[in-house]
């Protein structure tokens, strides 16, 4: 992509430098509803990391973060027996924490789950699997939630590998 | 397309078809809203406009094609395609190439473009 690049900072990812913090701070003191789209994997790369700490810097401001929505890699970032090394962040507890501090839904796009084999355990006895791999509170939902969260939420931000 | 919701929605696709499934998610996310009565605009930039290239082949690794995907957006009111059109000069592409008529726009027009809409996702 590199000899096709095009100005991505207009609508593009947000990524990687410590500016994503700013971003969330720059809006004012108007509480808005903020909706995450995830599409990066935990720990490959540095979107969902970057997410978690604009998540931080969303509520820390007073903002609301209701949605958000895991699609493409992302939906490893809801795997049940992710077992990161005691020193290094557990990123899929922290997202639990966001849910469980702010009641942040956390949604997995279904299609992108199944194919990579996040399911959750309804959908592992319909397809004959043992054992269930989605971790709760995250859940299995459509594309259209997605969708709606771009439309009912007052920001939409993408967090891409 | 109904005009009230003419500028829903703008996607926009940047990878080509084959080495990765971000055309066919990006696409998936277009129908989907379509199928939720919003109005889709896709705008193909960079390797994206490769989606564009007739007799795409879904090869032997088993994926499935784009192109049917994209021959079924009309049936979705899916009907405002443009592409970059600095990508199609630079890949030596004319309209003649490309499966269907998608109106060109050049990159200095893309912010205004953007700013008409009120939902963009990048593929």
């Amino acid at each position: 992509m590199k000899t096709l690049s095009w100005p991505r900072r207009l609508a593009g990812p947000v990524r990687y430098d410590s500016s994503i913090v700013t971003m969330a701070m720059e809006v004012g003191s108007l509480p808005m509803r903020y909706a995450l789209l995830v599409q990066g994997p935990p720990y490959s790369v540095q979107a969902s990391h970057s997410a978690l700490r604009f998540a931080g810097a969303v509520v820390a401001r007073g903002h609301q973060l209701d949605t958000v929505f895991f699609y493409h890699d992302g939906v490893y970032n809801a795997a049940r027996l992710a077992s990161p090394p005691q020193d290094e962040p557990h990123l899929v507890d922290a997202w639990r924490n966001l849910h469980d501090q702010h009641g942040t839904a956390l949604l997995v796009c279904i299609a992108s789950g199944l194919r990579r084999g996040i399911v959750d355990a309804k959908e592992a006895s319909r397809h004959g699997k043992e054992g269930f791999s989605l971790a709760p509170p995250f859940e299995l939902t459509g594309l259209g939630q997605l969708i709606d969260a771009g439309f009912t939420h007052d920001r939409l931000v993408t967090f891409a590998p | 397309m109904s005009d009230s919701h003419a500028n829903d929605m703008l996607v926009v696709l940047r990878h080509s078809p084959h080495g990765s499934s971000w055309l066919r998610e990006g696409l998936e996310a277009a129908l989907v809203a379509a199928a939720f009565g919003r109005g889709v605009s896709l705008l193909f930039s960079g390797e994206g406009v490769m989606a564009l290239l007739d007799s795409q082949q879904p090869g032997p690794l088993g994926q499935k094609g784009t192109q049917p995907m994209l021959e079924m957006l009309p049936m979705y009111d899916i009907d405002a395609f443009w592409v970059d059109v600095d990508t199609l000069r630079s890949l030596g592409l004319k309209q003649d190439d490309l499966i269907f008529p998608v109106a060109e726009m050049a990159r200095e027009a893309f912010p205004d473009f953007f700013q008409q809409h009120q939902l963009i996702l990048n593929f």
